[in-house]
Protein backbone atom coordinates (compact mmCIF):
# COMPACT_ATOMS: atom_id res chain seq x y z
CA UNK A 1 0.00 0.00 0.00
CA UNK A 2 0.85 3.68 -0.62
CA UNK A 3 2.69 5.55 2.03
CA UNK A 4 1.70 9.14 3.28
CA UNK A 5 5.16 10.21 3.90
CA UNK A 6 3.92 14.12 4.87
CA UNK A 7 1.13 16.10 4.65
CA UNK A 8 1.64 20.40 4.38
CA UNK A 9 -1.21 23.17 4.97
CA UNK A 10 0.20 26.25 3.90
CA UNK A 11 -1.18 29.53 3.43
CA UNK A 12 -0.56 30.72 -0.31
CA UNK A 13 1.34 34.11 -0.93
CA UNK A 14 0.92 34.98 -4.75
CA UNK A 15 3.68 37.58 -4.41
CA UNK A 16 6.08 35.31 -2.65
CA UNK A 17 8.12 34.56 -5.92
CA UNK A 18 8.05 38.10 -6.76
CA UNK A 19 8.78 39.47 -3.43
CA UNK A 20 12.37 37.51 -3.03
CA UNK A 21 13.46 37.55 -6.42
CA UNK A 22 13.30 41.27 -7.22
CA UNK A 23 16.61 43.09 -6.86
CA UNK A 24 17.53 43.45 -3.08
CA UNK A 25 17.22 47.40 -3.41
CA UNK A 26 13.36 47.26 -4.34
CA UNK A 27 12.98 44.19 -1.84
CA UNK A 28 9.87 44.54 1.17
CA UNK A 29 11.75 44.22 4.39
CA UNK A 30 10.37 40.81 5.29
CA UNK A 31 11.82 38.98 2.17
CA UNK A 32 15.26 37.43 3.40
CA UNK A 33 13.52 36.50 6.71
CA UNK A 34 10.35 35.31 4.50
CA UNK A 35 12.76 33.18 2.09
CA UNK A 36 14.21 31.46 4.78
CA UNK A 37 11.39 30.55 6.49
CA UNK A 38 10.04 29.02 3.49
CA UNK A 39 13.54 26.91 2.29
CA UNK A 40 13.00 25.64 6.08
CA UNK A 41 9.71 24.66 5.25
CA UNK A 42 10.61 23.21 2.35
CA UNK A 43 13.02 20.89 4.19
CA UNK A 44 9.77 19.49 5.53
CA UNK A 45 8.83 18.01 2.40
CA UNK A 46 11.95 17.25 1.08
CA UNK A 47 13.06 14.73 3.68
CA UNK A 48 10.03 13.03 3.39
CA UNK A 49 11.39 11.92 -0.02
CA UNK A 50 7.50 11.99 -1.70
CA UNK A 51 7.40 10.48 -5.39
CA UNK A 52 4.00 11.96 -5.78
CA UNK A 53 1.81 14.95 -4.77
CA UNK A 54 -2.18 15.15 -4.04
CA UNK A 55 -2.39 18.72 -4.07
CA UNK A 56 -5.63 20.82 -2.40
CA UNK A 57 -6.32 24.31 -3.79
CA UNK A 58 -9.47 26.25 -5.41
CA UNK A 59 -9.93 28.43 -8.46
CA UNK A 60 -10.11 31.71 -8.45
CA UNK A 61 -12.51 32.08 -10.72
CA UNK A 62 -9.49 31.10 -13.62
CA UNK A 63 -10.98 28.22 -15.30
CA UNK A 64 -14.37 28.57 -12.74
CA UNK A 65 -16.82 30.84 -12.98
CA UNK A 66 -20.49 31.23 -11.51
CA UNK A 67 -22.58 29.66 -14.23
CA UNK A 68 -20.83 26.27 -13.45
CA UNK A 69 -18.52 26.38 -10.30
CA UNK A 70 -18.03 22.65 -8.31
CA UNK A 71 -18.17 22.50 -4.72
CA UNK A 72 -15.52 19.47 -4.97
CA UNK A 73 -13.10 18.72 -8.12
CA UNK A 74 -10.61 16.20 -8.74
CA UNK A 75 -8.42 16.92 -12.09
CA UNK A 76 -7.90 13.42 -14.14
CA UNK A 77 -5.53 14.64 -16.70
CA UNK A 78 -2.12 13.22 -17.97
CA UNK A 79 -0.75 16.57 -17.24
CA UNK A 80 -2.17 20.41 -16.48
CA UNK A 81 -1.17 23.29 -17.42
CA UNK A 82 -0.56 25.92 -14.88
CA UNK A 83 -0.79 29.99 -14.21
CA UNK A 84 -3.47 32.14 -16.25
CA UNK A 85 -2.86 35.34 -18.37
CA UNK A 86 -4.18 37.57 -15.04
CA UNK A 87 -2.18 35.80 -12.47
CA UNK A 88 1.22 36.25 -14.50
CA UNK A 89 0.12 39.84 -15.05
CA UNK A 90 -0.84 40.62 -11.33
CA UNK A 91 1.54 38.31 -9.51
CA UNK A 92 4.64 37.71 -11.85
CA UNK A 93 3.84 33.63 -11.54
CA UNK A 94 5.52 32.17 -14.37
CA UNK A 95 3.71 29.62 -16.32
CA UNK A 96 4.73 25.42 -15.67
CA UNK A 97 3.01 22.21 -16.49
CA UNK A 98 2.79 19.49 -14.21
CA UNK A 99 3.05 15.75 -14.82
CA UNK A 100 -0.38 14.48 -13.64
CA UNK A 101 -1.21 10.75 -12.62
CA UNK A 102 -3.73 9.50 -14.04
CA UNK A 103 -4.57 5.91 -12.48
CA UNK A 104 -4.36 7.78 -8.30
CA UNK A 105 -6.57 10.45 -9.63
CA UNK A 106 -9.32 7.73 -10.93
CA UNK A 107 -8.36 5.45 -7.84
CA UNK A 108 -9.36 8.52 -5.75
CA UNK A 109 -12.33 9.45 -7.76
CA UNK A 110 -13.80 6.18 -7.02
CA UNK A 111 -13.14 6.04 -3.72
CA UNK A 112 -14.59 9.55 -2.98
CA UNK A 113 -17.72 8.54 -4.77
CA UNK A 114 -17.96 5.53 -2.88
CA UNK A 115 -17.51 7.84 0.13
CA UNK A 116 -20.22 9.83 -0.24
CA UNK A 117 -18.61 12.38 -1.87
CA UNK A 118 -20.10 12.84 -5.36
CA UNK A 119 -16.62 15.02 -7.43
CA UNK A 120 -17.36 16.89 -9.84
CA UNK A 121 -14.46 15.98 -12.56
CA UNK A 122 -11.99 18.07 -14.94
CA UNK A 123 -9.97 16.21 -17.72
CA UNK A 124 -8.46 19.40 -19.17
CA UNK A 125 -7.67 21.19 -16.02
CA UNK A 126 -5.80 24.53 -15.69
CA UNK A 127 -3.77 24.90 -12.18
CA UNK A 128 -3.93 28.46 -11.03
CA UNK A 129 -1.67 30.28 -8.03
CA UNK A 130 -3.10 28.25 -5.44
CA UNK A 131 -1.50 25.02 -6.35
CA UNK A 132 1.18 26.78 -8.33
CA UNK A 133 2.39 29.24 -4.83
CA UNK A 134 3.01 25.51 -2.64
CA UNK A 135 4.80 24.44 -5.66
CA UNK A 136 7.13 27.49 -5.75
CA UNK A 137 7.36 27.07 -2.26
CA UNK A 138 7.68 23.56 -1.30
CA UNK A 139 8.48 21.58 -4.48
CA UNK A 140 10.03 24.37 -6.86
CA UNK A 141 11.87 22.29 -9.52
CA UNK A 142 8.73 20.86 -10.12
CA UNK A 143 9.22 17.30 -10.92
CA UNK A 144 6.74 15.01 -9.32
CA UNK A 145 3.33 13.86 -10.44
CA UNK A 146 -0.12 15.48 -8.76
CA UNK A 147 -3.53 14.70 -8.20
CA UNK A 148 -5.28 18.07 -8.30
CA UNK A 149 -8.26 18.67 -6.02
CA UNK A 150 -10.23 21.26 -6.01
CA UNK A 151 -12.80 23.18 -2.91
CA UNK A 152 -14.99 26.05 -2.66
CA UNK A 153 -14.31 28.31 -0.26
CA UNK A 154 -15.11 31.23 -2.71
CA UNK A 155 -18.61 31.10 -4.12
CA UNK A 156 -21.07 30.81 -1.63
CA UNK A 157 -22.89 28.86 -0.69
CA UNK A 158 -19.90 27.00 0.78
CA UNK A 159 -19.68 23.57 2.32
CA UNK A 160 -19.26 23.55 6.02
CA UNK A 161 -15.63 22.89 8.07
CA UNK A 162 -17.14 20.11 9.28
CA UNK A 163 -17.48 18.68 5.38
CA UNK A 164 -13.45 19.92 4.64
CA UNK A 165 -12.70 17.70 7.71
CA UNK A 166 -14.40 14.80 6.89
CA UNK A 167 -13.12 15.24 3.11
CA UNK A 168 -9.98 15.47 4.19
CA UNK A 169 -10.32 11.71 6.25
CA UNK A 170 -11.86 9.91 3.04
CA UNK A 171 -8.94 11.53 1.12
CA UNK A 172 -6.22 10.08 3.68
CA UNK A 173 -8.57 6.48 3.72
CA UNK A 174 -8.08 6.36 0.26
CA UNK A 175 -4.72 7.10 -0.11
CA UNK A 176 -4.08 4.47 3.07
CA UNK A 177 -5.48 1.90 0.12
CA UNK A 178 -4.01 2.63 -2.57
CA UNK A 179 -1.87 -0.14 -4.09
CA UNK A 180 1.16 1.28 -4.85
CA UNK A 181 4.54 1.35 -3.00
CA UNK A 182 5.02 5.17 -4.02
CA UNK A 183 5.34 7.40 -0.98
CA UNK A 184 2.87 10.28 -1.18
CA UNK A 185 3.14 13.55 -0.10
CA UNK A 186 -0.36 15.80 0.30
CA UNK A 187 -0.16 19.87 0.08
CA UNK A 188 -2.86 21.94 0.40
CA UNK A 189 -2.77 25.92 0.19
CA UNK A 190 -5.57 28.21 1.96
CA UNK A 191 -6.05 31.14 4.00
CA UNK A 192 -5.71 32.40 7.64
CA UNK A 193 -7.86 35.73 7.90
CA UNK A 194 -7.64 37.46 4.53
CA UNK A 195 -9.84 40.27 3.36
CA UNK A 196 -10.07 40.97 -0.57
CA UNK A 197 -11.63 44.10 -2.08
CA UNK A 198 -13.02 45.33 1.17
CA UNK A 199 -12.48 48.03 4.07
CA UNK A 200 -9.63 45.77 5.72
CA UNK A 201 -7.65 44.61 3.25
CA UNK A 202 -3.52 45.10 2.24
CA UNK A 203 -3.19 46.67 5.92
CA UNK A 204 0.09 45.83 8.10
CA UNK A 205 -0.99 42.66 9.31
CA UNK A 206 -3.75 40.33 8.06
CA UNK A 207 -7.25 41.54 9.57
CA UNK A 208 -7.58 39.36 12.75
CA UNK A 209 -4.37 38.78 14.08
CA UNK A 210 -5.92 36.78 17.08
CA UNK A 211 -7.74 34.33 14.89
CA UNK A 212 -4.78 34.00 13.09
CA UNK A 213 -2.79 33.24 16.36
CA UNK A 214 -5.85 30.84 17.57
CA UNK A 215 -6.11 28.78 13.97
CA UNK A 216 -2.01 28.44 14.11
CA UNK A 217 -2.72 26.87 17.47
CA UNK A 218 -5.66 24.70 16.58
CA UNK A 219 -3.65 23.23 13.16
CA UNK A 220 -0.25 22.36 15.35
CA UNK A 221 -2.17 20.58 17.82
CA UNK A 222 -4.58 18.99 15.69
CA UNK A 223 -7.13 20.14 17.32
CA UNK A 224 -10.53 19.38 15.13
CA UNK A 225 -13.03 19.65 18.16
CA UNK A 226 -11.96 23.40 19.06
CA UNK A 227 -12.28 24.34 15.41
CA UNK A 228 -15.40 22.58 15.24
CA UNK A 229 -16.22 24.51 18.16
CA UNK A 230 -15.41 27.89 16.67
CA UNK A 231 -15.12 28.10 13.71
CA UNK A 232 -18.40 28.58 11.23
CA UNK A 233 -18.87 30.48 8.00
CA UNK A 234 -19.93 33.59 9.83
CA UNK A 235 -17.12 33.60 12.06
CA UNK A 236 -14.97 33.48 9.20
CA UNK A 237 -16.54 35.96 7.67
CA UNK A 238 -15.89 38.13 10.74
CA UNK A 239 -12.23 37.21 10.49
CA UNK A 240 -12.25 38.90 6.79
CA UNK A 241 -14.65 38.29 3.99
CA UNK A 242 -11.75 35.58 2.17
CA UNK A 243 -10.88 33.70 5.58
CA UNK A 244 -13.19 30.87 4.53
CA UNK A 245 -10.06 29.41 2.72
CA UNK A 246 -8.90 28.47 6.20
CA UNK A 247 -11.09 25.43 4.95
CA UNK A 248 -8.74 24.09 3.31
CA UNK A 249 -6.51 23.64 5.78
CA UNK A 250 -9.19 21.92 7.67
CA UNK A 251 -9.34 19.41 5.35
CA UNK A 252 -5.16 18.90 4.88
CA UNK A 253 -5.35 18.38 9.19
CA UNK A 254 -8.37 15.71 7.68
CA UNK A 255 -5.95 14.18 5.59
CA UNK A 256 -3.43 13.99 8.90
CA UNK A 257 -5.67 12.96 11.62
CA UNK A 258 -6.15 14.78 14.78
CA UNK A 259 -2.23 14.70 15.72
CA UNK A 260 0.22 17.44 16.51
CA UNK A 261 2.20 19.09 13.58
CA UNK A 262 5.94 18.13 13.36
CA UNK A 263 6.65 21.32 12.32
CA UNK A 264 5.00 24.66 12.74
CA UNK A 265 5.48 28.03 11.74
CA UNK A 266 4.35 31.76 10.53
CA UNK A 267 5.02 35.08 9.34
CA UNK A 268 3.40 38.34 10.24
CA UNK A 269 3.38 39.93 6.72
CA UNK A 270 1.76 42.85 5.30
CA UNK A 271 -2.23 42.14 4.55
CA UNK A 272 -1.73 38.34 6.28
CA UNK A 273 -0.29 36.04 8.05
CA UNK A 274 1.45 33.10 6.27
CA UNK A 275 1.40 29.71 8.03
CA UNK A 276 3.46 26.68 7.56
CA UNK A 277 2.74 23.55 9.39
CA UNK A 278 3.55 19.58 8.15
CA UNK A 279 2.60 16.29 10.02
CA UNK A 280 4.46 13.15 9.09
CA UNK A 281 1.09 10.62 9.96
CA UNK A 282 2.83 7.72 9.82
CA UNK A 283 6.56 8.48 12.07
CA UNK A 284 8.90 11.49 11.40
CA UNK A 285 10.56 11.54 7.71
CA UNK A 286 13.32 9.36 7.48
CA UNK B 1 -30.92 43.32 -11.20
CA UNK B 2 -28.12 40.77 -12.11
CA UNK B 3 -24.98 40.03 -9.85
CA UNK B 4 -24.20 37.58 -11.51
CA UNK B 5 -24.09 39.36 -14.37
CA UNK B 6 -22.11 42.25 -13.17
CA UNK B 7 -19.37 39.24 -12.12
CA UNK B 8 -19.50 37.96 -15.41
CA UNK B 9 -18.44 41.10 -16.72
CA UNK B 10 -15.74 41.86 -14.00
CA UNK B 11 -14.77 37.83 -15.24
CA UNK B 12 -14.50 38.40 -18.94
CA UNK B 13 -13.22 41.86 -19.11
CA UNK B 14 -10.38 40.56 -16.45
CA UNK B 15 -8.86 37.46 -18.61
CA UNK B 16 -8.49 39.38 -21.88
CA UNK B 17 -5.72 41.65 -22.10
CA UNK B 18 -7.44 43.69 -25.09
CA UNK B 19 -10.92 44.24 -23.23
CA UNK B 20 -8.77 45.38 -20.00
CA UNK B 21 -7.38 47.94 -21.78
CA UNK B 22 -10.34 49.25 -23.68
CA UNK B 23 -12.25 49.36 -20.30
CA UNK B 24 -9.24 51.08 -18.75
CA UNK B 25 -9.29 53.87 -21.89
CA UNK B 26 -12.74 53.96 -22.73
CA UNK B 27 -15.04 52.13 -19.98
CA UNK B 28 -18.70 53.16 -21.75
CA UNK B 29 -17.68 52.19 -25.23
CA UNK B 30 -16.52 49.01 -24.10
CA UNK B 31 -19.56 48.39 -21.63
CA UNK B 32 -21.65 49.20 -24.37
CA UNK B 33 -19.72 46.39 -26.75
CA UNK B 34 -19.97 44.08 -23.83
CA UNK B 35 -23.83 43.72 -23.19
CA UNK B 36 -23.88 43.70 -26.82
CA UNK B 37 -22.07 40.88 -27.96
CA UNK B 38 -19.94 39.49 -25.24
CA UNK B 39 -22.72 39.36 -21.79
CA UNK B 40 -24.98 36.97 -23.51
CA UNK B 41 -22.55 34.69 -25.18
CA UNK B 42 -22.79 31.21 -23.75
CA UNK B 43 -20.05 29.81 -26.26
CA UNK B 44 -18.51 30.23 -29.50
CA UNK B 45 -22.33 29.89 -31.00
CA UNK B 46 -25.01 29.71 -28.15
CA UNK B 47 -26.97 33.21 -27.05
CA UNK B 48 -28.09 33.33 -23.69
CA UNK B 49 -31.14 35.45 -23.47
CA UNK B 50 -31.51 35.25 -19.18
CA UNK B 51 -29.63 38.39 -17.97
CA UNK B 52 -29.32 41.90 -18.58
CA UNK B 53 -27.28 44.85 -16.48
CA UNK B 54 -29.64 47.54 -14.65
CA UNK B 55 -28.93 51.14 -15.53
CA UNK B 56 -27.32 50.94 -11.85
CA UNK B 57 -25.01 48.08 -12.71
CA UNK B 58 -24.14 49.85 -16.08
CA UNK B 59 -23.05 53.05 -14.33
CA UNK B 60 -21.11 51.26 -11.76
CA UNK B 61 -19.09 49.52 -14.33
CA UNK B 62 -18.79 52.30 -16.30
CA UNK B 63 -17.12 54.82 -13.88
CA UNK B 64 -15.26 51.80 -12.20
CA UNK B 65 -17.57 52.31 -9.18
CA UNK B 66 -15.90 49.89 -6.67
CA UNK B 67 -18.18 50.88 -3.34
CA UNK B 68 -21.21 50.52 -5.89
CA UNK B 69 -19.83 47.44 -6.96
CA UNK B 70 -19.41 46.17 -3.66
CA UNK B 71 -22.68 47.58 -2.40
CA UNK B 72 -24.05 45.64 -5.19
CA UNK B 73 -22.44 42.03 -3.99
CA UNK B 74 -20.23 42.20 -6.73
CA UNK B 75 -17.55 39.25 -6.09
CA UNK B 76 -14.78 41.05 -3.75
CA UNK B 77 -11.77 38.63 -5.81
CA UNK B 78 -12.86 39.72 -9.08
CA UNK B 79 -13.49 43.67 -8.41
CA UNK B 80 -10.38 43.71 -6.52
CA UNK B 81 -8.36 41.78 -8.96
CA UNK B 82 -9.88 43.68 -12.63
CA UNK B 83 -9.10 47.49 -10.55
CA UNK B 84 -5.71 46.16 -9.49
CA UNK B 85 -4.89 45.75 -13.20
CA UNK B 86 -6.27 49.25 -14.32
CA UNK B 87 -4.80 51.50 -11.24
CA UNK B 88 -2.28 49.80 -9.63
CA UNK B 89 0.89 50.72 -11.39
CA UNK B 90 -0.37 54.36 -12.22
CA UNK B 91 -1.17 54.82 -8.29
CA UNK B 92 2.30 53.27 -7.71
CA UNK B 93 4.15 55.80 -10.05
CA UNK B 94 2.52 58.24 -8.32
CA UNK B 95 2.12 57.52 -4.78
CA UNK B 96 3.74 54.36 -4.00
CA UNK B 97 3.97 50.48 -3.31
CA UNK B 98 0.13 49.59 -2.51
CA UNK B 99 -1.07 53.25 -2.59
CA UNK B 100 -4.28 51.94 -4.52
CA UNK B 101 -5.06 49.26 -2.65
CA UNK B 102 -5.00 51.20 0.47
CA UNK B 103 -7.65 53.78 -1.08
CA UNK B 104 -9.58 51.15 -2.20
CA UNK B 105 -10.42 49.79 0.99
CA UNK B 106 -10.41 53.26 2.64
CA UNK B 107 -13.46 54.10 -0.08
CA UNK B 108 -15.42 50.72 1.62
CA UNK B 109 -14.56 52.06 5.37
CA UNK B 110 -18.34 52.85 6.00
CA UNK B 111 -18.79 49.12 5.82
CA UNK B 112 -16.17 47.98 8.70
CA UNK B 113 -18.02 46.34 11.38
CA UNK B 114 -20.63 45.75 9.69
CA UNK B 115 -22.23 42.39 7.65
CA UNK B 116 -21.02 43.11 4.12
CA UNK B 117 -23.72 42.65 1.38
CA UNK B 118 -23.82 38.95 0.54
CA UNK B 119 -21.78 37.70 -3.05
CA UNK B 120 -23.87 34.94 -3.14
CA UNK B 121 -26.35 32.90 -1.16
Amino acid sequence: MAKLAAVLATTHHPFYLKATTAPADQQIPEAPEWKRKVEAYRDTLTKAEPELLVMVGADHFHQFFLDNYPQFLIGKSPRYDATFYNEEREFGIPKYILEGHEDLSNFMHKGLLARGFDFAFSNELKLDHSIICPIITTRPQADLPVVPIYTNIFAPPLPSPKRFWDLGRAIREIIDEYPSEKRIAAIGSGHLSLELGGPRQFRETGPDPEFDRQAIEWLSTGNIDAILANVTHESMARSGNATHGFMDLILMMGIAGPIPAAYSDSLSLFHTMEAYITWYPEGAAQ
Amino acid sequence: MSRYYVNKFLFTVDRDPELLRRYKEDPRSLVTTWEQSIGPKLNDVERSTVHSLTEAERDALINHDIVALFEMGAHFFLSLTIFIAIYDEDWMQKYGPLSFQRDFAKRLAHWEGRDYPPVGE
